[in-house]
C-alpha cells in the first residue's frame, strides 16, 4: 500500500506471520473437503488401509456409480430441488411484496406490521409449540412444509425495504400518474431495479432450503418426501454408528466384499449432495458480500 | 341546484376529503394493504400462534385435546425441569459451550479481517476469502460427515498424521471420548463461520477514514501498533453491536453442529458433554416418548432467560458505549 513509507521491522515480521497464519487456515479450510473428493474417487477398500491425504490412490468411478444407481437418492434430490423453486419463488415475491409496502410512508398500520416483524426476529414459540402448529395445521408430512413455514423472513424484509427507501420517488410518482398500482409498480419497475438484492436475498434463500435436514427431519415422518440433505444425515448416521459399535468392539467395519465400502459410499454422497452448491458458489460470491451488507445496515 | 346547496356539497366533500374515514382511507390503498396480508398472516400462523402454543408448557397438552381442552397444571413442568437430575449438567455444558464460543469462535472473525485488511497482495486475498466464505454454504450436515471422515478411526487423516508424526501410538476414536467433544465443536465452528463471520468487520475496516492511518503514522505508530492504535477502536461500535446479539444467544449453545456431531444424538457416549438446553428439548419430545408440555417449558425457559439476556446487554451498551440494537 504505502511502499514509499519504509517499513520497520515489527511490521516486516508481523507482515509474515500473517501470511503463514492465512496460508494455514486456508489449507485447514480446504483440506477436509478436498480430503473427501480424493475418497470418494478412491477404492473403498484401499481407502480403509488409511493414510489417503491428497491424491486417490486407487483411482475409480465405483462408488458414484453405486451413488448414481441409488433410487432414493435422485428422489431426494428431485424433492430438494422442488423445494427450493417452490420456496425462493413464493419467499421472494411475498417477502418483496411485505417490504415494498411497508416503504411507503403512507402505509395504514405500518407501525403495527413492523413492530409485529420485529418481536419474531427475537423472541418466537420455540420448536415444540411450532411443531405443534404445523401437527394441528396438517401440514405434517406434505411437500408444502418443506417450504411455507419459512415463506416470510423478516431479516430480508428488511433489507428489501431498505433498498426499496433508496430508489427515487419520481419513480413511483410517474408511474402512477400512467394509472399503474403499487402491484404494477412493484413487479415492473422495482423489480427489474432490485436485480443484486434479488440475487443474493434468492440465493441465500436457495442455499437454506438446499441445506435444511433438521426442519424436514421433524416434519416428516416417512420417506415420501425427504429432501436431500436428511436423506444424506440418515445414510451418514446409520453407517456411522455401525462403524462406531464396530470401532469400540475391535470388529473392523470395512469387511464387506465389495471394493465400495460404507465410508466411500458416504463421501460420494456428500459430494453429489454438495454439487449444486458448490455449482452457485461463484454467483453467490459476486452477490453475497453486498446482501450482508445491506443486512446489517442498523433499523 | 342553488348556488349555496352547491358550496354546501363542495364543502361537504371537501370535508370528506380532509378527513377520510379509515376504511376510505384504506380503500384508497387496497394494493398496498393486500400486499402486506399474505406476510402477516404467514407470520401470525408460524410465528404468533407458536407463541400462543407456549401455553402448553403451563399444561398436561394433549394432542387429541388441543390447547383448549388440555389440562392446566401451572408451572408444573418448569418445577420438573429445574428439578431434574439432568438439570445441572446440561447447564453447565450449555454455558461452558456457549462461553467458550464467545472466547473463541466470536473473535475469530475479527481477528481474520484483521489479518485480511493487512494483505496487499490482491489475489492471495481473494484465494483466503474465497476459500474461508465456502464452509458457510455447507449444510451441517456435510460438515459433520466431513469431521467424521477427518476424525475416523480407520484411515483418518488426523489419525493418520498424529502418527506418522509419533505424536501417538493408536489411532484415537476422538468422537467417542467425552473430552473431546467440546473442543471438535468449537474448531467445527471456527472452521465452518469465520471467513463469512469476517464479512461485515472487513467492511467496518474498509469505512476507515484513511487519515487516521495517516496522522497515526506521523506520530511515528507501526502498522502493527495501528492495528490496536486506529483499526480496532474504530470497529468497536460493530464488534459492540453483534456482541449485544451473541450476549442474547447465551444459552443458544447449539444445535445442528451437536446433532451432527452426536449422530443425531445416536452417540449417547459423550452425552454428559453434548446435552444443551435445545438438544434437551428435542430429545424429551422426539426421542421416545412424546413429552411436548415438558420440552416446551424447558424451550421456553430458554427463549425468556435469551431475551432478559438481550435486553440487559443492550441496555449497558446503550449505556457505556452509547451503542444499542434498540
Amino acid at each position: 500500500m504505502n511502499s514509499s513509507i519504509k517499513i520497520s521491522t515489527d511490521d516486516r515480521i508481523m507482515r509474515v506471520v500473517i501470511y503463514v497464519l492465512l496460508t494455514l487456515l486456508t489449507i485447514a479450510t480446504f483440506y477436509p473437503f478436498w480430503n473427501t473428493v480424493v475418497i470418494s474417487f478412491n477404492n473403498g477398500m484401499d481407502t480403509s488401509r488409511g493414510g489417503l491425504s491428497f491424491w486417490p490412490r486407487q483411482f475409480t468411478l465405483d462408488n458414484y456409480e453405486v451413488v448414481m444407481h441409488n433410487h432414493l437418492f435422485f428422489k431426494s434430490l428431485m424433492t430438494t430441488t422442488a423445494r427450493v423453486l417452490a420456496g425462493v419463488i413464493s419467499s421472494i415475491s411475498l417477502t418483496a411484496m411485505f417490504a415494498y409496502a411497508m416503504s411507503k410512508r403512507d402505509l395504514i398500520g405500518k407501525k403495527m406490521y413492523m413492530t409485529m416483524a420485529i418481536i419474531t426476529m427475537y423472541f418466537g414459540g420455540g420448536l415444540i409449540p411450532t411443531y405443534l402448529v404445523i401437527k394441528e395445521l396438517h401440514l405434517v408430512n406434505t411437500f408444502s412444509v418443506l417450504f411455507i413455514p419459512f415463506t416470510i423472513s423478516v431479516f430480508n424484509m428488511i433489507v428489501f425495504r431498505s433498498f426499496f427507501k433508496e430508489l427515487p420517488i419520481a419513480l413511483e410518482e410517474s408511474a402512477k400518474l400512467d394509472g399503474a398500482n403499487h402491484f404494477g409498480i412493484l413487479f415492473k419497475i422495482y423489480g427489474p431495479l432490485s436485480g443484486p438484492v434479488l440475487a443474493a436475498l434468492s440465493l441465500f434463500h436457495a442455499v437454506f432450503l438446499w441445506n435444511d435436514w433438521f426442519y424436514a427431519g421433524i416434519y416428516l415422518t416417512t420417506e415420501k418426501w425427504i429432501p436431500v440433505q436428511t436423506y444424506v444425515m440418515n445414510l451418514v448416521n446409520s453407517n456411522a454408528a455401525t462403524a462406531q459399535m464396530a470401532a469400540l468392539t475391535g470388529v473392523s467395519s470395512s469387511s464387506a466384499p465389495s471394493s465400495v465400502t460404507s465410508r466411500s459410499l458416504q463421501m460420494a454422497t456428500l459430494i453429489a449432495a454438495t454439487l449444486p452448491i458448490i455449482i452457485v458458489y461463484p454467483f453467490l460470491q459476486r452477490f453475497f458480500v453486498k446482501g450482508v451488507l445491506i443486512g446489517s445496515v442498523k433499523e | 341546484m342553488t348556488a349555496t346547496e352547491l358550496a354546501q356539497a363542495r364543502s361537504k366533500v371537501n370535508l370528506k376529503k380532509s378527513q377520510p374515514s379509515l376504511w376510505r382511507k384504506l380503500k384508497g390503498q387496497w394494493d398496498l394493504q393486500l400486499m402486506v396480508i399474505p406476510a402477516v398472516l404467514l407470520i401470525l400462523l408460524f410465528s404468533y400462534f407458536p407463541m400462543f402454543g407456549l401455553i402448553s408448557a403451563f399444561q398436561d397438552y394433549n394432542p387429541f385435546k388441543g390447547y383448549f381442552h388440555s389440562d392446566f397444571v401451572g408451572f408444573k413442568h418448569f418445577h420438573r425441569f429445574l428439578n431434574n437430575p439432568d438439570f445441572a449438567l446440561t447447564m453447565r455444558n450449555t454455558i461452558c459451550i456457549s462461553l467458550l464460543k464467545l472466547f473463541i469462535s466470536f473473535p475469530a472473525p475479527i481477528v481474520l479481517a484483521l489479518m485480511l485488511n493487512e494483505v496487499n497482495r490482491m489475489a492471495f486475498k481473494r484465494i483466503v476469502q474465497t476459500i474461508t466464505y465456502l464452509p458457510h454454504f455447507l449444510s451441517w450436515v456435510i460438515v459433520g460427515g466431513l469431521v467424521m471422515s477427518l476424525l475416523a478411526v480407520d484411515g483418518g487423516s488426523v489419525n493418520t498424521m498424529l502418527i506418522k508424526l509419533h505424536l501417538i501410538e493408536e489411532p484415537i476414536n476422538w468422537l467417542s471420548i467425552p473430552e473431546y467433544f467440546w473442543g471438535i465443536l468449537i474448531g467445527t465452528s471456527v472452521w465452518k463461520e469465520i471467513g463469512f463471520g469476517s464479512i461485515v468487520y472487513l467492511a467496518a475496516i474498509a469505512g476507515i477514514n484513511p487519515q487516521l492511518y495517516e496522522a497515526a503514522s506521523v506520530d511515528g505508530a507501526s502498522r502493527f501498533k495501528q492495528i490496536f492504535l486506529v483499526t480496532i477502536p474504530s470497529i468497536a461500535p460493530v464488534v459492540t453491536i453483534f456482541l449485544i446479539l451473541a450476549v442474547g444467544n447465551l444459552l443458544n449453545a447449539g444445535f445442528e453442529d451437536i446433532l451432527v456431531l452426536t449422530n443425531n444424538l445416536n452417540n449417547a457416549i459423550v452425552s454428559d458433554y453434548s446435552t444443551v438446553i435445545d438438544t434437551y428439548v428435542y430429545q424429551s419430545a422426539f426421542k421416545g416418548f412424546s413429552q411436548y408440555s415438558y420440552a416446551a417449558a424447558a424451550g421456553m425457559f430458554k427463549s425468556v432467560i435469551n431475551v432478559g439476556l438481550l435486553l440487559g446487554a443492550n441496555y449497558l451498551a446503550r449505556r457505556y458505549r452509547q451503542e444499542s440494537l434498540f
